[in-house]
């Protein structure tokens, strides 16, 4: 069977995510791009005998060299020569769009139109002229709503029959008598004219472009080309202050009669978009808004999925003794029991809660409201030298800092990025609300809501100060420039949707399940095993016996760091789990006082071993040391060891540094 | 000419010139708003970020950014 890759390109909202499903459904595969975090996506179609292989490229405005997304794109389609390029267009948004069209022609990719969106066109007065738009661009255009699954066929059968045109060169008459100089030149240059579409080298000579210079020193006829580049500048620069905008305007300006003549506004009408936005980016009620909303999504996915986990919860119970109950050997039943069941079901348990919350953020992104939010929260943000954009990612972490990390991507400017990452674990993310919740309702019963939802807040006003201070310290500067694309709001796309709320579940259950399964699993060893060798399963129920086991020895070997907080050695065995995933916190506790999780808040109120204060102490130090190896884990990924590192001392530092506090002033208050 | 930034909701406004970095020009240039383009204001609560409508998309723009972008009002 004969293999053909194309590339699927657009600028961002405009369904290419859809258009990529709808070719490839589910043969995909995800990697990464070369050297960078950016996602590369692959998929594959099978057309009569041809099997094409579908490389998804970010999603981007244009191609200049300038940002990562955009020169990742252009490598690609210079150096891959993808067979077709399919350019999907937004044809509601058609003037725009057709700015990365007009690129793409130049690089000489043989280019299909994919004019998604023809039924949003219709809805705002447009009709947009097919025939006519393809005969003036010279390559198939393809009207689609991709949503639907409209126009796939045509699309798939118009790649088919197009592998072989010759691509259609776009000519810029302000300019063609330079572009021909330069391109003649560097056509003495075999073996750059081979590699490289020579018109497109000069078009981008002209623009500076800083990789088509670099590719031009390392030709032979270096010194030639150079020398009439210079010549053409000292021309163009008596009629053009700036030849990169001369270009820029002579793009739009192709693209201005180009619109003219195929599309024609019947009338303007005040859109759904305006009359919602009115409301949602107004200057006081966007903020109550964003906020109210925000609770409504928290409030959706803890009261759905609560039952959900329960009964989760109630299975692996249940699994658990009816396994250990059928084997004889006490080890091994209690490894499968206490190690691999209550492992696995405590990873389970979360899942619920953080699929819904992945599902109701899914669902803002896809209906256009979180490019909203960053707007509003732009001004809040700035203040303390975030980025507008970085309020997506701090919410996501109130479900889990693992995918909220990987969604700071969004960030272009590395400094906001990395920034947004250091401070994204203080969002107090879903698995340390147990903890809260069980010192809460024995330390401050009556006012377990108030205290749980101060511990939110904390997270919020340390993640604000510790940006604002690193700001300050290490990223100086402002943050970068903030400019996004409002996209008109969407009738819910359910597909897309549920696609993105599955790949971010599945991301929490590959980083964060595994690591958090490995931690149960390793806390059930060290507590049934002791340096006098295995305790027995007992252990796990028999505080005396426990004392023997390795649990005992690491919890008496910290006690020391933690004693001026007024907290006993099973407090530091629990908080060195804890590093693992907080979620063993509880569990560790539970096996550590003896019994079971919902007995626990009376026993370690009986016990003594906490005062309110020293409490409230160590629920703000879970709140604020390294939320879990998975989190330090992404860190590293995304960032790199250095800053994985420096977000574990930082954390554990000012973890130490408030939890005394509290204990001091607490402490003289009383 | 006046800085976007202090042009009023609902004016139509021509963008002049941009002081800013390569980097910025380009991504602006993208988004449809280079010299010459034709820009009204939606939002303008003089404090925090704009909301611009160019070329058929709406684009939300950092008070800084709009503060180096001179615009000449529309007669």
């Amino acid at each position: 069977m004969r293999e053909v890759t194309i590339a699927l390109i657009g600028n961002p909202n405009v369904g290419k995510t859809t258009v990529f499903n709808a070719l490839t459904g589910l043969k995909q595969h995800v990697g990464n791009w070369p050297g960078v975090t950016i996602e590369k996506k692959e998929g594959e179609f099978e057309w009569r005998s041809i099997k094409f292989r579908v490389v998804d490229l970010p999603g981007v405005y244009g191609l200049t060299a300038y940002s990562i997304d955009e020169k990742i794109a252009r490598n690609f389609i210079v150096q891959e020569k993808p067979r077709v390029v399919v350019d999907i267009v937004d044809a509601s948004n058609l003037e725009r769009n057709l700015y990365l069209t007009l690129q793409l022609l130049e690089i000489g990719a043989n280019v299909i139109v994919a004019l998604n969106k023809v039924d949003l066109a219709e809805e705002k007065g447009y009709e947009i002229n097919v025939k006519k738009l393809e005969e003036i661009l010279g390559v198939p255009v393809v009207p689609m709503i991709a949503s639907e699954g409209k126009g796939l066929k045509e699309l798939e059968e118009r790649i088919a029959k197009s592998l072989d045109r010759e691509p259609r060169r776009i000519e810029y008459p302000n300019f063609e008598a330079y572009i021909e100089r330069l391109t003649r030149v560097i056509e003495k240059d075999e073996m750059l004219s081979r590699t490289y579409n020579s018109r497109w080298l000069a078009i981008k000579l002209l623009e500076r472009d800083e990789d088509a210079r670099g590719i031009i020193e390392k030709s032979r006829k270096r010194d030639d080309i150079l020398k009439e580049l210079i010549d053409i500048f000292n021309s163009l620069h008596r009629k053009y202050e700036d030849v990169e905008l001369a270009l820029a305007d002579e793009r739009y300006r192709i693209i201005g009669n180009i619109v003219e003549r195929v599309l024609v506004k019947k009338e303007e009408r005040i859109t759904f978009t305006e009359m919602l936005d009115e409301v949602l980016t107004h200057k006081y009620l966007g903020i109550p808004i964003f906020i109210s909303l925000m609770w409504m999504v928290f409030k959706f996915t803890f009261d759905v999925s609560a039952p959900f986990s329960d009964i989760i919860d109630w299975f692996f119970g249940w699994l658990g003794d009816a396994v250990g109950s059928h084997i004889a050997n006490d080890a091994l039943a209690s490894f499968l029991r206490d190690g691999i069941i209550a492992g696995l079901g405590s990873v389970l348990v979360f899942l619920p809660p953080i699929a819904f919350l992945f599902l109701a953020f899914s669902w803002l992104e896809d209906s256009g409201y979180m490019a909203r939010a960053a707007f509003v929260m732009d001004r809040v943000m700035h203040r303390f030298g975030l980025h507008g954009k970085s309020v997506i990612p701090m919410i996501m972490g109130f479900g889990c800092n693992v995918p909220a990390i990987m969604a700071t991507r969004t960030l272009e400017d590395e400094k906001d990025r990395l920034l947004t990452i250091l401070v994204n674990p203080l969002m107090s993310c879903g698995a340390r609300l147990p903890v809260y919740a069980l010192f809460a309702g024995a330390f401050f019963a009556g006012s377990e809501g108030t205290v749980i939802t101060s511990m939110y807040l904390l997270g919020i006003a340390l993640a604000l100060v510790i940006a604002w201070l690193f700001r300050k310290l290490l990223f100086k500067g402002e943050p970068s420039y903030f400019v996004m694309e409002l996209p008109p709001y969407n009738r819910p796309n359910w597909g897309a949707i549920l696609g993105n709320a599955w790949t971010r579940t599945e991301k929490f259950l590959r980083k964060a399940g595994t690591i958090i399964f490995a931690g149960v699993v390793m806390v059930w060893i060290l507590s049934v095993m002791g340096p006098g060798g295995y305790l027995g399963s007992e252990a796990l129920e028999n505080g005396e016996l426990l004392a023997r086991s390795w649990v005992a020895v690491i919890g008496h070997a910290l006690q020391p760091v933690f004693s001026p907080m007024g907290w006993d050695w099973k407090a530091g065995v629990a908080l060195f789990f804890g590093f693992i995933a907080k979620e063993i916190v509880v569990g560790t506790l539970g096996v550590l006082y003896g019994v079971g999780e919902e007995n626990l808040a009376q026993t370690i109120a009986a016990s003594g071993a906490f005062t309110p204060i020293t409490a409230y102490a160590f629920m703000t130090f879970v709140l604020i040391y390294v939320p879990c190896l998975a989190t330090i884990g992404v860190i590293k990924q995304e960032a790199g060891w250095k800053w994985a590192l420096f977000a574990v001392v930082y954390e554990l530092v000012l973890a130490y540094a408030v939890a005394l506090m509290i204990v001091g002033i607490g402490g003289a208050l009383i | 000419m006046l800085p976007l930034a202090f042009a009023g909701e609902g004016m139509r406004v021509i963008v002049r010139g941009i002081n800013g970095g390569r980097g910025v020009l380009s991504r602006l240039i993208e988004l449809g708003l280079a010299p010459g383009s034709e820009v009204i204001i939606l939002r303008n609560q003089m404090a925090g970020p704009l909301i611009v409508a160019v070329r058929g998309s709406q684009l939300a723009l950092g008070r800084g950014l709009a503060m180096k972008i001179q615009v000449e009002v529309e007669k």
